[in-house]
Parts: structure tokens; sequence; C-alpha cells
């Protein structure tokens, strides 16, 4: 174990300085999720142009660290792609923290490959997994719209 | 008493857990447990064991006879008059819900109010929402001062002509306020309500009386006690035990059964249907013998001396905030620390062995009133020391490192 790698730089900067916390104007699509264990809580603001591309992604919500870095650092890499793609990227994420030892996609640049990797230290941290991926199950669920709440304990 | 000799009590202390020295700080959520009461444990299943209360052989006769005795070693321990106001459960969560949906069925009527506190573990408000739900009955809440204690005239305030049940924590599990149960059951009773205690945070701390306390009912976690998991005790008054319905059915419970009409088992046997957890209720003997083997008079005055020594300590350190100032605290220290979550709190004290909880800690309504989504906690047992405070409080520095804080 070692906590140099579950609290590397970046995810302390994202998660004193979280990026795109706020709600997103006319937004379109939004999704709420909770973590019943600790009461953490999140709410993912999502707005899809004509063409189904993310013209602007956001959150509000409050929590650990982890699971502000990777609210802030997912609605960062989502902003800008089509939902196709986020889908994918998505994937790729939640596989990666759960199983796979890297991330396959090649819709992001190398740089973002390596910001979503700070986020791998959770795998040691069972009990932190949940942290890591409330915020992205969430966004899951607001592209869907299906107005389903997300709970990681489902 | 001597910390050093009650700690060796306990195996757990011999480990390395990852490589460190166990700080325990999460007895509130539960507590270690002695040797004595693993090797009762053992000892039952390896050389005396059979089902209780059924058969006539030499072993069913036996294990029903330690069975009961620990009912009587409960009784004593709390001070009950009835060896029959003694009821095993699964936990005091269990107790709490036999009393909600007994009462539920038998005396409350639509309209009728339960008035609980701010302070409640979900344990004793879920079981009461099913009644909002099935019965409409009102649940009101009694609000904690700005100091995490329930003065008696916030209860008061809130008693109507409809109030049927005060439904209370002894011990809070998050500010550590200790309430006044007998005078609030004075109170109560003089209007003719009755009162649950949720004693869970009172077992392991405070001294036991039922007969002093006078409260209807009372529910124990014996697995804060020192004792095994999947078991709970709840006491209750004899003329309440005797007149309410029985909670589940099956077998132990019955007196005569037929194709068209059932009757009853007495007291205890009624609340206790099918195969209860034998072995936990043996081994809970010995909890209780080691507790009075301590004394709770020793074990109240080493967790005071620990609790004001704790407090001492946080309150110097700058970025720590203490949830609550209650007059009476037992047990638990709750805080925050400006700028880390409570989560990373308890992932960075882990790293050096150092056991706390985080979270709401099953106290949503609490955590909401006081703004907050998440606390960090210590709880106390006996085994602690000044030295384990010491280590927190370096955990806590450390976290201020790791996060860059001043
Ligand atoms: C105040 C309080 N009430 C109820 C409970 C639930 O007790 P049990 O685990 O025995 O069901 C707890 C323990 O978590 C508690 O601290």
């Amino acid at each position: 174990m070692n906590l140099k790698e579950l609290y590397q730089e970046i995810i302390l900067e994202h998660g004193k300085n979280p990026r795109n916390l706020r709600k997103t104007d006319n937004f379109n699509k939004d999704a709420k999720g909770n973590n019943p264990l600790c009461g953490d809580n999140v709410h993912v603001y999502l707005k899809l142009n004509d063409q189904r591309k993310v013209e602007d992604i956001s959150f509000e919500g409050s929590g650990c660290a982890i699971s502000m870095a990777s609210a802030s650092i997912m609605t960062d890499l989502i902003k800008g792609k089509s939902d196709n793609e986020a889908k994918e990227i998505i994937e790729d994420f939640l596989g990666m923290i759960k199983e796979n030892p890297d991330l396959k996609n090649k819709i992001l640049k190398e740089d973002d490959k390596t910001k979503l990797m700070c986020l791998s230290g959770v795998k040691q941290y069972p009990m932190r997994v949940k942290c890591a991926t409330l915020s992205w199950h969430t966004l899951v669920s607001a592209m869907e719209n299906d107005g389903k709440r997300v709970s990681t304990e489902d | 008493m001597n910390i050093n000799n009650i700690k060796k009590e306990f195996p757990i202390f011999d480990e390395k857990i990852q490589n460190n020295d166990l700080v325990y700080l999460d007895s509130a959520n539960s507590s270690q447990k002695p040797k004595v009461v693993l090797d009762r444990i053992n000892d039952f299943y390896s050389k005396q064991f059979s089902n209780v209360g059924r058969s006539i052989h030499y072993l069913a006769v036996a294990a029903t006879n330690l069975y009961e005795n620990t009912r009587t070693s409960v009784q004593k321990y709390i001070n009950a008059k009835d060896k029959n106001e003694i009821v095993f459960t699964k936990g005091a969560t269990e107790a709490l819900n036999l009393v909600a949906n007994t009462l539920g069925q038998a005396i409350l009527k639509p309209n009728d109010e339960i008035l609980i506190t701010e302070l409640e573990h979900h344990s004793n408000y879920v079981p009461w929402h099913f009644l909002r739900k099935s019965k409409n009955i009102k649940i009101k809440f009694a609000e904690i001062n700005e100091d995490g204690d329930i003065p008696i005239e916030n209860i008061e305030k809130e008693i109507t002509d409809k109030t049927k049940v005060i439904a209370i924590t002894h011990l809070s599990n998050v500010t550590g306020a200790v309430l006044p149960i007998k005078e609030i059951t004075q109170l109560a009773h003089s209007k003719g309500i009755v009162v649950v205690v949720d004693g869970c945070q009172g077992g392991p701390h405070l001294k036991l009386d039922m007969q002093d306390l006078d409260c209807d009912f009372y529910a124990i976690s014996c697995h804060k006690m020192y004792g095994p998991t999947g078991l709970g005790v709840l006491y209750g008054k004899k003329k309440w035990l005797e007149q309410l319905p029985p909670y589940q059915g099956g077998g132990g419970m019955i007196n005569d059964v037929k194709k068209d009409r059932i009757s009853y088992g007495e007291l205890p046997n009624k609340y206790e249907a099918g195969t209860m957890a034998t072995a936990q209720v043996i081994a809970f003997d010995q909890s209780i013998k080691f507790l009075e083997s301590i004394g709770i008079e020793n074990i109240i005055k080493h967790e005071k001396e620990l609790i004001e020594y704790g407090q001492e300590i946080l309150q110097k350190n700058n970025s720590v905030k203490l949830i609550g100032n209650p007059k009476e605290r037992g047990g638990v220290l709750s805080f925050t620390v400006e700028g880390v979550h409570p989560h990373d709190i308890a992932t960075i004290l882990d790293e050096t062995g150092v056991a706390i909880r985080a979270g709401h800690h099953c106290c949503q309504i609490l955590h909401d009133k006081l703004g907050i989504s998440a606390s960090a906690r210590a709880s106390l047992g006996v085994y602690n020391t000044k030295d384990d405070l010491d280590k927190l409080n370096e955990g806590i520095n450390n976290c201020k490192k790791v996060f860059d804080l001043k």
C-alpha cells in the first residue's frame, strides 16, 4: 500500500480545485448519484447538442478528494467528445479500475490518459473504489437520462 | 485498573495489521473480543454443542441451562426485575424493530405521534418510518442544541396529546451526548407515553439499571459490549411483553398448534422464534463476567480520562473541529479536519494502523442538521490508552502533510 500512489499530485490538485463544479446552463441531461455507505453525493449535468456532441458537462456535490478529483478529471475529458466517444471512455475507465492494467481507448491523448491513470491508485484500496467510480456511473445514467438515481449499493 | 493487562486479554492486539500495531478506535461500531469469549464459543461448539429447548438428551438440557444462565446474568447486569424481561435478538436493530412492529400492531393508531430525536441512529428511525407508511403514524424530531445535546425542554416542547412513544438514544454514537433517560422517562410516564431506549452505546459505557431508569424498553447490542456478533438483547417491562403480540412466528414460540388455531408460548419464548444464536448467547455470559471483573465504575472513570485527554489534544490541533460539546460525553469523539474529507482521513490513518470510522455513522438526519455529509469518529473501549489518542493526533497531522495544509 502506498499513500503517495493514492494521493498523487494531480488528484490532490483536482480535489482542491475541482473543474466544472457548477451547474450547466440549459442542460438537457442530468442524473444524481450517491453512496449510501458514506453519504457522498454527486449531480452530473450534461448538454448534448444536435450532433450528439457534449457541448458542456458539469457537476455539483461533495465528497472526498478521490471522488471530487475523479469527477473533475472526468468532466474535463468528456467535454467536447461525441456521446459514443464518451461511452467508450467511460467503459474503458471503469474496466481499468475494475481489472484492466491499462486504458485501451484510442480517443484520449496520452497525457489525458496519464491523468486518468492517476486514479488507478484506488485499486489497492477496495473501500475507495466507489469514490472513484460514483461520478462515472452517474454520468452513464445521465446519458441514458432515465432519471434513475445511481446508488453505489445497487 | 491496568490497561496493559486488559489489552493482553484481547488476542487481536497480538496481531500485526498491515505491519502495524493496531490502534483500535472503532469500538462504537463494534468492540474487539476478549479471549474468554472466543474460547467459550469454541468450547461450546467442540465439547458441549446441542440445540436448546427442544430435545431431552443430556447435551440439550445442558445447553439449555447455559443459555438460560446468560439470561439471568443479563438480568442481573442491567438490574431488570424479572428474568423474563430479557429477550435475545439478532442485534439491537432487531430489538428496535420488534418494539416498533408490535407496538404498531397493538397500540398505535393513525395520527398518533412518535417522538424521536435528531441524534437517532437509522435503526431507531427506520422501524418507526415503516409505521408512518403502514399506519399513518407521525414522527417528530426533538432538536439538538448547539452542543449536540438534547435538553429535556426540547423533548417536552414536542410532546402533544397524540404522543404515544418516545424513542431515544441513551448515548449518541456521534456527539457522545449522554441523555437524561431517567428524567425523560418520568416526564413521559406522567403523560402516559411509552419510552423506548436505544441502549447500543449505553451498554458498553454506562451503568445499566433498568429499575432505576424505569424505561419501558431498552435495546442492547452485544457485539459492542465485548460480545459476539449476531446477538442483541431487548429488555422490555413484563407488562408490555405479556401484552404485545409476537413478532416472528415459528418453532419455539408456540404453545399449541392446530389447523384452525394457534396459541403462543409464554415469555421469554414468545419472542424467540426459531433456532437462536445459541453459541453467541452462551459466550455473552463471558462478556458480562469480563465487564464485571473490571467493574463498570472503573471503565467509566478510565474512559472519562481518555475523553478529556482526547478533547484536550484535539482542541489544541487548530485544524480539528470536534462535533458537539455535550454536558456529559461518553466514549465517542467525532470531528472534521479543515481541508481533508473524513474518508481521506480514515484512509491515511489506516496506513499507520489507526482504525477509525468515517461517514455519517448511520445518522444522516444529524449530519444534515450539522450541514456536513460525513465526519470522522474515534470511539473508545476498555483497551484504549492515551497513547492511542496521541497516535490519532499524529495521524491527523500526517493528513495535513499529505494534503499540504498548514
Ligand atoms: C446508537 C446505535 N443504535 C443502533 C445500532 C445498531 O445495533 P446492532 O448492530 O446491534 O443492530 C448501533 C450500531 O451500529 C448504534 O450505534
